[in-house]
């Protein structure tokens, strides 16, 4: 049993010193530049001919284009991208998926993988069965399909790898932080599976044998967890929250020495601030010793 | 409850992990989450606390005021709780729909605080019969993240101990009493505490118990047991919610952890807020800005 109260003027914050300064970095309002030669792009506009910041974030320029990419933001969708989404309603021949954008995202029918076979005709059965493949609350692992014209998505799981996600927990990290990657599904050699979602969805859960796999998820297990494996997914998941507290990307090698700097300390604290800010500290130094 | 939607996998994922003793973040199963807490954050109360717990965040203000006694109670002051949700932390409690929360999380305040031990209404009584202190308190949820009840009794009893009351002098003057406030800002008298109750809800999932249900937690827990425990193990107020049933022996389990739990609750509440007094004057305001 533990009661951990602090007063929270006496809770370790970021250290300022640790953290570069950003020279492009704008709030809203700013002036980015009074050039009349530049083009608006996102997170602009213009008045008295020049160009103000609409959001808070870092200034891109590209040729003539400028554009402000915000810090915190619903998630914007790119074709290619792994997204992590949760089933919030089942409708006629598709289902809609919450993945932190702005609006609903979409999964069709048709672009689903169904357990039994490979070419197989979505017929009228099927979308009464609808339900029993995915219903409101299951979570999948799906890619950009592509971008609708209001900007919403069109996911598609036709590969193995993607589908239904059985026992593990999940994490909200903001889109930003998760770092552009070949793969976002990584088997951690503690014996632990990360998925990071492009739109900040982080799944974490204890590596599977290859039966998973081969089903697309649809048959799930509902055995128990073996302690050991539970601990290292709650310690992998501290690891990506203290992360996402200290605004560090997240990406394979990131998370794996984060662990590893946390393994001198039980997993329950690490929801200790000072905790998260050594483990952090530690992480980000080695990083920077790697270079990456 | 401010309830997420979650798949049969993980609900599976959490009930284990509570039987194993083993929590989503690596809990056991009667730990607390961080908590930070601050006081006296609003200049315009009389006294007032935040805290957040994990991503609970909850204001509690409390104002004083002079006030009728009630004919029940003639040597006795009143205090009183109102609890808003507001609709920064979910949109479900836009308009009306926070609500019900709030006239429970209110109700069950009332009742925890309604035992005579737990704080000495006698003391705010001014002129018997008459005048008394109203202690009006204002919990405002600005951020759910599971133990919500927890969390709002914990700032309330926190935005007590910083409360301040003026200090009066009464003169009898031919029949007519007089009231006299003090011109010194500092001579005020500060309300005793250290009786006051602090809610641990007791959440069942599976066949185990968890104090301090993060917000998944909850969404898997189908009935649970709110108890108000002062700083010596005295339950005052007892409520079951949820549509599930426990059986007799799991409530005498849970009475004996929410007793447990309540009480070391207690003590480092008060110890942190004693601390926090000593250093009043060294003090920075961290406020919103983290």
């Amino acid at each position: 049993m533990a009661v951990d109260i602090r007063l929270a003027s006496t809770c370790v914050r970021l250290k300022p010193e640790s953290i570069d300064e950003l020279t492009n970095l704008v709030t809203p309002g700013d002036v980015i530049t009074s050039d009349t030669g530049f083009m608006r792009g996102h997170g602009t506009f213009m008045e008295d001919g020049k160009h103000h910041a609409s959001v808070a974030g870092v200034v891109q320029r590209v040729n003539k284009l400028i554009c402000v990419k915000p810090l915190k933001t619903r998630y914007n969708g790119e074709v290619g991208d792994i997204v992590v989404g949760r089933i919030i309603e089942v409708g006629m021949k598709r289902w809609k998926v919450d993945t932190h954008s702005k609006l609903d995202s979409v999964l069709m029918l048709s672009s689903v993988n169904l357990p039994g076979g490979e070419l197989r005709r979505r017929s009228e059965e099927d979308e009464k069965l609808m339900r029993y493949y995915l219903k409101e609350g299951d979570l999948i692992s799906a890619e950009v399909q592509s971008v609708f014209n209001d900007g919403s998505l069109s996911l598609h799981t036709r590969s193995l790898k993607y589908g239904k996600l059985g026992q593990g927990s999940l994490y909200l990290v903001s889109p930003s932080l998760i770092k552009r990657r070949k793969t976002h599904f990584h088997n951690l050699p503690c014996g632990v599976t990360v998925i990071l979602g492009n739109n900040g969805y982080v799944w974490v859960c204890p590596t599977e044998g290859e039966v998973s796999e081969q089903t697309g998820g649809y048959e799930q297990n509902f055995e128990p967890v073996v302690r050991a494996d539970r601990e290292v997914v709650a310690r992998i998941g501290n690891c990506v929250q203290s992360l996402a507290d200290h605004r560090m990307m997240l990406f394979d090698t990131s998370i794996l020495y984060t662990y590893e700097a946390s393994l001198k300390f039980p997993v329950k604290d690490m929801m200790k601030p000072e905790v998260k800010t050594e483990v952090i500290d530690l992480a980000r130094q080695r990083l920077e010793r790697d270079g990456t | 409850m401010v309830d997420v939607q979650l798949s049969d996998a993980e609900k599976t994922y959490i009930i284990h992990g509570a039987q194993d003793n083993l929590r989503e973040d690596g809990r056991g199963c009667e730990d607390y989450r961080h908590l930070e807490i601050e006081t006296s954050v609003v200049s315009t109360t009389s006294g007032s606390a935040k805290i957040r717990l994990a991503n609970t965040e909850i204001l509690v203000g409390v104002k004083v005021e002079l006030g009728e006694t009630s004919p029940e109670n003639p040597d006795k002051g009143r205090i009183e709780f109102f609890v808003d949700c507001s609709a920064n932390a979910t949109p479900e409690f836009e308009g009306r729909g926070g609500e019900d929360l709030a006239n429970e999380i209110s109700n069950m305040l009332a009742r925890a605080y309604d035992c005579p031990s737990c704080l000495d209404m006698r003391k705010l009584c001014v002129v018997e019969g008459k005048k008394c202190w109203i202690v009006y308190v204002d919990v405002l949820l600005l951020e759910c993240g599971g133990s919500l009840f927890d969390a709002s009794s914990i700032a309330v009893k926190a935005a007590l101990y910083n409360t301040s009351i003026p200090r009066l002098t009464v003169t009898h003057d031919e029949g007519h009493t007089e009231l006299e406030l003090s011109d010194d800002p500092y001579d005020v008298q500060r309300l005793d505490v250290y009786n006051s109750p602090c809610i641990v809800t007791l959440s069942k999932i599976g066949h185990s118990h968890v104090v301090d249900a993060s917000q998944k937690e909850e969404a898997c827990c189908l009935a649970r047991l709110m108890l108000a425990v002062t700083d010596k193990g005295c339950v005052t107020a007892m409520k079951k919610e949820g549509s599930g049933s426990f059986d007799v022996s799991s409530i005498e389990d849970m009475l004996e952890t929410g007793k447990k739990v309540g009480q070391s609750l207690n003590k480092s509440l008060m110890e942190v807020l004693v601390s926090e007094d000593r250093n009043m004057k060294k003090k920075y305001m961290t406020g919103y800005l983290r």
